[in-house]
């Protein structure tokens, strides 16, 4: 009796094999095309960009004159910012995380809260803009300040830099922290000398990532009315300012207009993403040289 | 004859006693202990407060320019002039925008994302998928002016070389890029489904003589198919939220139609349109942008309570 067909199968099983062999190119295909357009981009802009950047660009304030155009202010609007967004989001930001993983009883009130900052996660960004016109802008009449900027963004990546913490917090063993108690330490005591100074490495690269959101973001910025004009440099929490994303932003428009502009936002997006990638290495180095594990 | 004196001195109370002196005590300690919790709840209310904020913000200024504006002529006008001078406040021509683009969007990121997913999941070796996926990542770390101005710059010329009958701002562009932005977010999330599928169920597949293929699409793809399908959902959600890239790109025509050829504006861009020119406070037009946000609020939340509510009912249990 003959149970297989041996041609039969092997004409089959040739077909499967090929196809499994081509689907695996294209799959490969797929996960390139994502690294290819990233290459293409950071060339483009670099290629654009990259003969603009100079000391005058750097230092200069901005000009109507494109030659003479520099970014100075857009840099310190930007630093400036990331102060704001660093003091606002650490403390409420771990002081949340800490309440959430080690005090709050499990309960409703901390599963509505974890919920809650679920969904804010997934709000729009502009929508964080709108909250900070009304809020800040408006009613608390700071006007489009470096505050009022920075408290919008924090509002923006709080969620971010929570959730970082908690999972930093979460993972300080347990032992760590029983020795603690062993040794009669109350609890703010425990957290303070042993689960936090234990997670902190890991909370620091959690608040950097979330640091590059923000310094990123420009829908918030555009809504709550942060200008690109020549403006003096920013010099306290309560001066108006401008930022880099902003700045590239009026750049681009202007593009269309006299195609020069288009470089000159080039070259600011250099700036921006030599910026962001220092935050993220100093974060991957953090993370690598004082994370420990048990 | 300092410590003798002291230890007659405790010897004299029992160690209860000591505790309770202990715990009575107004000691700065103690009294962080009382404080601290306090302050930590405020600040995990900090969160709360920002949801009220929102809602509250953009509920109360809906209401008023729903006193000035008729809801069904909100939702139901084709037409949006706010600045002409019979202005007509119809929000269909940006959801148009806004769904038109998030779906060119999603085709691009859809086929690509799952497919990049599955070569993560189930071909690389595990050296390789390290080293991958955090690359594939920063294309969303990325800034999305970044994408704006890649978009508008260089996508759109070389679309309109082949296509000359698209506008310079026109709503393909501005779709293309931002499927590319959310590519890692669907890779992600769906390579991470996939990865959960207990590696017995693969081995069982493959022992059978099943190819590397065949155990993808008939035995993980349905394990992981509510992952992969909330991966889609949040990244819709991402598409309909996003501002810059379609702000800069796709120009500001209130168009309505399928012409991915021309200039359409989305709810995001309308917003940073009104409120990037001076609108006065207490104009029609300032309160519109607070019933454009309202919408555009309530649909991603609605997108991301699904995909919330997708992973967790159909998640399969192993």
């Amino acid at each position: 009796m003959n149970y297989m067909d041996q041609a039969q199968v092997e004409k089959r099983m040739k077909r499967r094999v090929t196809t499994n062999k081509m689907m695996r190119k294209l799959f490969l295909g797929s996960t390139l095309f994502g690294l290819i357009v990233l290459a293409i981009l950071i060339f483009r802009v670099l290629y654009q960009g990259i003969a603009w950047i100079d000391w005058n660009f750097l230092t200069g304030t901005l000009s109507t004159n494109f030659e003479n155009a520099g970014i100075m202010g857009a840099i310190l609007g930007t630093l400036w910012l990331m102060l704001v967004v660093i003091i606002v989001t650490l403390a409420i930001g771990i002081g949340a995380a800490i309440y959430l993983e080690l005090y709050a009883k499990k309960g409703k009130l901390q599963e509505l809260i974890q919920t809650n900052i679920a969904n804010l996660a997934g709000v729009p960004s502009i929508v964080y803009g709108i909250l900070g016109l009304t809020l800040f802008v408006r009613l608390m009449e700071m006007g489009s300040t470096v505050l009022a900027g920075g408290l919008t963004m924090s509002l923006l990546v709080l969620p971010i830099i929570i959730v970082a913490s908690q999972e930093a917090l979460r993972a300080v063993p347990g032992f760590l922290s029983e020795a603690s108690y062993g040794m009669g330490a109350t609890k703010w005591q425990t957290v303070q000398n042993i689960i936090l100074p234990t997670a902190i490495p890991s909370i620091l690269t959690g608040a950097i990532l979330a640091l590059s959101r923000a310094i990123g973001e420009t829908a918030p910025l555009v809504v709550i009315g942060i200008p690109a004009l020549l403006i003096p440099f920013p010099g306290g929490l309560t001066d108006r300012f401008t930022a880099l994303p902003m700045q590239i932003y009026y750049w681009t428009l202007d593009a269309s207009l006299t195609s020069e502009y288009a470089n000159l936002a080039a070259a600011t997006i250099i700036i921006l993403l030599l910026l962001l990638f220092i935050l993220n290495s100093t974060a991957i180095i953090i993370r690598n040289k004082y994370q420990q594990r048990f | 004859m300092t410590s003798n004196s002291k230890s007659e001195q405790l010897s004299t109370h029992s160690v209860r006693q000591l505790i309770n002196e202990k715990r009575s005590s107004k000691s700065l300690v103690h009294v962080m202990g009382k404080i601290i919790p306090g302050i930590l709840f405020v600040f995990a209310f900090v969160s709360v407060f920002t949801t009220v904020g929102i809602i509250y913000t953009l509920f109360s200024e809906t209401i008023e320019f729903f006193q000035r504006v008729s809801f069904v002529d909100f939702f139901t006008g084709t037409t949006l002039r706010p600045l002409s001078q019979n202005p007509e406040f119809g929000i269909l021509p940006l959801i148009n925008g806004t769904l038109l683009s998030t779906l060119i969007a999603i085709l691009v990121a859809g086929p690509i994302g799952i497919m990049a997913a599955i070569y993560l999941s189930e071909y690389a070796s595990e050296r390789l998928r390290k080293k991958l996926k955090p690359m594939l990542e920063v294309l969303a770390g990325i800034p999305t002016i970044v994408y704006g101005f890649f978009a508008f710059t260089f996508v759109t010329p070389i679309i309109r070389a082949v296509w000359p009958s698209v506008e310079a701002t026109n709503i393909l562009s501005p779709g293309i890029v931002m499927g590319i932005m959310i590519i890692p977010m669907v890779a992600s999330l769906s390579e991470d489904a996939m990865n959960s599928v207990p590696n017995s169920m693969r081995e069982g597949a493959l022992a059978l003589g099943a190819t590397k293929l065949e155990v993808t699409f008939k035995v993980i793809i349905p394990a992981a198919i509510s992952g992969i399908i909330a991966s889609f959902v949040l990244a819709i959600s991402r598409a309909i939220g996003e501002t810059m890239i379609v702000t800069i790109a796709s120009g500001s025509s209130k168009n309505v139609g399928f012409d991915v050829t021309e200039s359409m504006q989305t709810m995001t861009a309308f917003i940073v349109e009104v409120s990037s020119g001076d609108a006065a406070a207490g104009t029609t037009i300032y309160y519109s942008i607070y019933a454009v946000a309202m919408t555009l609020f309530v649909m991603t939340l609605c997108m991301n309570l699904l995909a919330r509510y997708i992973s967790r009912k159909f998640r399969e249990e192993y």
